[in-house]
């Protein structure tokens, strides 16, 4: 009893995660119409940040949120300096965030090295809350509580601003969108930064749950791509609903079939595709 | 006229210069490199029938390349005899390679990218995870090199003379694909896939055999990397390794034949000489990955020949139009 428990929190907690990864890997494909090949390094370079920022003494949740900025930034200038000169040529833009990636691994591995690096739990969220002999380990839940608030967030960023009003028009028509004056290439750079920021953001909140080490970001770069392909580009509730789908079946998956957790996972994806080629809230295929 | 024959004494030369190497090159570890280039550029061939002549940007790739080569390891070691390894694994790769067309076919261009490098990293997930089939991280070691009608490879210059034959084997079915019906069907699709649909082509069809084409090459390229090597681990079924070879196609130049080849040489080259020196062949492949796109996309061969082709007409300034070849649509 207590082991499904434990692996549904454990689901629950990365789903999370993954919607911290893919809501802006989603937000970016919906916008610019490429899947970017570099969130995997995001993820991988800010929880690496994070990890830094702690050794010099910051605070887990400004480590964390020192480390988005900095990949918001890195994202502003890869975005303006490299993918703006190929606009419109969307095949070369993936394969230069893929060539990026490489570059982004290898210097990881240069600058601290192939060990694993697990940064420790912050303080005030260690332990665990026991309710009628149920355990719940606490940073567990504030990972999920983190999530949700983020998710609350961006969607009154999406559903209820100006800007959010601005990133839709983009997401449904880029063209027409441009045509009413909305600067549709200045959203793909905010867009970008908010992206690199969420999945530096999500990989510092993980890392004392996942550790850190290299390939990290080409293992979670296909779960983005998964909860893409299942939630339809460009939707945050597509996203949420992904994220938890692949975070259950990825927990589950490996505990009753630790061989085959990863052909798991491909079955709801085979299944949308064969199905409802837009993903389950999609507009367009992709 | 005088092209063709021109075209047919360079084929000559070149000929002579690859089955008279291991003669004039001495050296056991530059006939390795130049075995190596053979197998990678059969690989580059095959997955360039899809990036090049159809449009379709395969990340998936490499795990057709290690379905392969697993599968015939897996049985030789369990003590099948080489050829019912080497015919499982390539029938195996192509039933591989049908079910990833299939599910991948349902979309053109970046979502085919998606879908592939998506499968691709399934089924590295299964090289890696799978331990009891596929002895996981540590990989597989792959005791002989295989020796048909009793010939031992084991030499450097035998097994290039082998990776020679399969990769001549290799170009001639890519000029005769080129000018067949399918082939021209397949060019058709790419660039204007809803008139293909009006004048009567099944688009699908002919990207799903040139699909199946691709798998078939690339599991022999598969094959002969086990046989050169000895040796396989999830290593090469992971994304850098699709990316290797898509830098190869991409680099010398898509849907061109000699485009493949020089793109793998200059890969090969490139990773031993790098390797070499410094630790850092994914920061090299990754910055020349980006160089390409940015400053060449069109690739290195169709570069050369057009630079040739202005300087040939009198340094004229050439109005290029560069971008990356052909993406189908649907």
């Amino acid at each position: 009893m207590n082991l499904w428990l434990v692996l549904a929190i454990n689901s629950i907690t990365l789903g999370g995660l993954l919607f911290l990864l893919s809501a802006g890997f989603s937000l970016i494909f919906g916008l610019m119409r490429i899947p970017n090949l570099m969130h995997g390094s995001f993820f991988m370079l800010g929880a690496y940040m994070g990890s830094t920022f702690l050794a010099k003494g910051f605070g887990f949740w400004p480590a964390a949120l020192a480390s988005a900025a900095s990949m918001a930034v890195l994202g502003g200038l890869v975005e303006r300096f490299l993918l703006r000169r190929l606009a419109g040529q969307e095949l070369a833009q993936v394969l230069l965030t893929l060539g990026l990636s490489f570059i982004i691994a290898d210097a990881c591995l240069m600058v601290w090295t192939g060990d694993p690096i697990q940064p420790s739990t912050p303080p005030d969220l260690r332990g665990a809350i026991i309710r009628s002999g149920l355990v719940f380990p606490i940073y567990r839940l504030a990972i999920v509580g983190v999530a949700i608030a983020m998710a609350i967030a961006l969607w009154l960023l999406i559903d209820k601003t100006r800007i959010g009003a601005m990133i839709r028009a983009g997401v449904d028509d880029a063209p027409i969108a441009r045509v009413v004056g909305i600067k549709v290439s200045q959203l793909f750079t905010l867009v970008f930064c908010l992206g690199a920021a969420l999945a530096a953001f999500a990989g510092v909140v993980g890392s004392p749950y996942l550790s850190i080490y290299p390939g990290l970001d080409a293992e979670m770069l296909p779960l983005a791509l998964i909860v893409v392909i299942l939630g339809g580009a460009g939707s945050l509730p597509g996203a949420l609903l992904g994220s938890f789908i692949i975070g259950f079946l990825y927990n589950f998956g490996q505990a009753m079939f630790p061989d085959l957790a990863y052909v798991i996972l491909f079955v709801p994806m085979v299944l949308v595709l064969v199905l409802r080629p837009q993903g389950l809230f999609g507009r367009v295929a992709l | 006229m005088t092209r063709s024959l021109s075209t047919l004494v360079a084929s000559a030369v070149a000929l002579l210069l690859l089955a008279t190497l291991p003669l004039w090159l001495g050296n056991t570890y530059y006939i390795n490199v130049a075995s190596q280039i053979l197998y990678w550029a059969v690989f580059a061939l095959g997955l360039n029938v899809l990036v090049g002549w159809a449009g379709l940007t395969s990340l998936g790739h490499a795990a057709l390349f290690a379905v392969s080569g697993y599968t015939a390891a897996i049985l030789v070691t369990a003590g099948h005899s080489h050829l019912v390894g080497a015919v499982a694994a390539i029938a195996m790769t192509v039933a591989t390679a049908a079910v990833f067309a299939v599910l991948a076919l349902r979309a053109t261009g970046i979502g085919f990218l998606m879908i592939t490098l998506a499968l691709g990293q399934i089924l590295w997930g299964i090289a890696y995870r799978w331990a009891s089939l596929t002895n996981g991280d540590n990989g597989i070691n792959f005791k002989t090199r295989p020796q048909p009608f009793g010939l031992d490879l084991t030499s450097a210059p035998a097994f290039y003379y082998l990776a020679l034959l399969v990769f001549l084997a290799a170009v001639a079915s890519m000029l005769v694909f080129v000018r067949s019906p399918l082939g021209a069907a397949l060019r058709g699709t790419r660039d204007q896939p809803r008139r293909m649909t009006a004048l009567g082509y099944n688009v699908w069809l002919i990207r799903f055999l040139a699909f199946l084409l691709s798998g078939f090459w690339t599991a022999v390229a598969g094959l002969l990397f086990l046989y050169y090597n000895q040796f396989i681990s999830p290593q090469i079924a992971a994304l850098q390794t699709s990316a290797e070879a898509l830098l190869m196609v991409i680099s010398g130049g898509t849907a061109t034949i000699l485009g493949p080849i020089a793109g793998a040489a200059i890969v090969v080259i490139m990773k031993n000489v790098v390797s070499a020196y410094v630790e850092r062949w994914n920061m090299v492949l990754g910055i020349i990955f980006v160089l390409i796109i940015s400053f060449m996309p069109e690739g290195l061969v169709p570069g050369v020949r057009r630079l040739i082709g202005v300087a040939w007409r009198g340094m004229r300034p050439a109005k290029a139009v560069i971008t990356v070849r052909g993406e189908a649509s649907s």
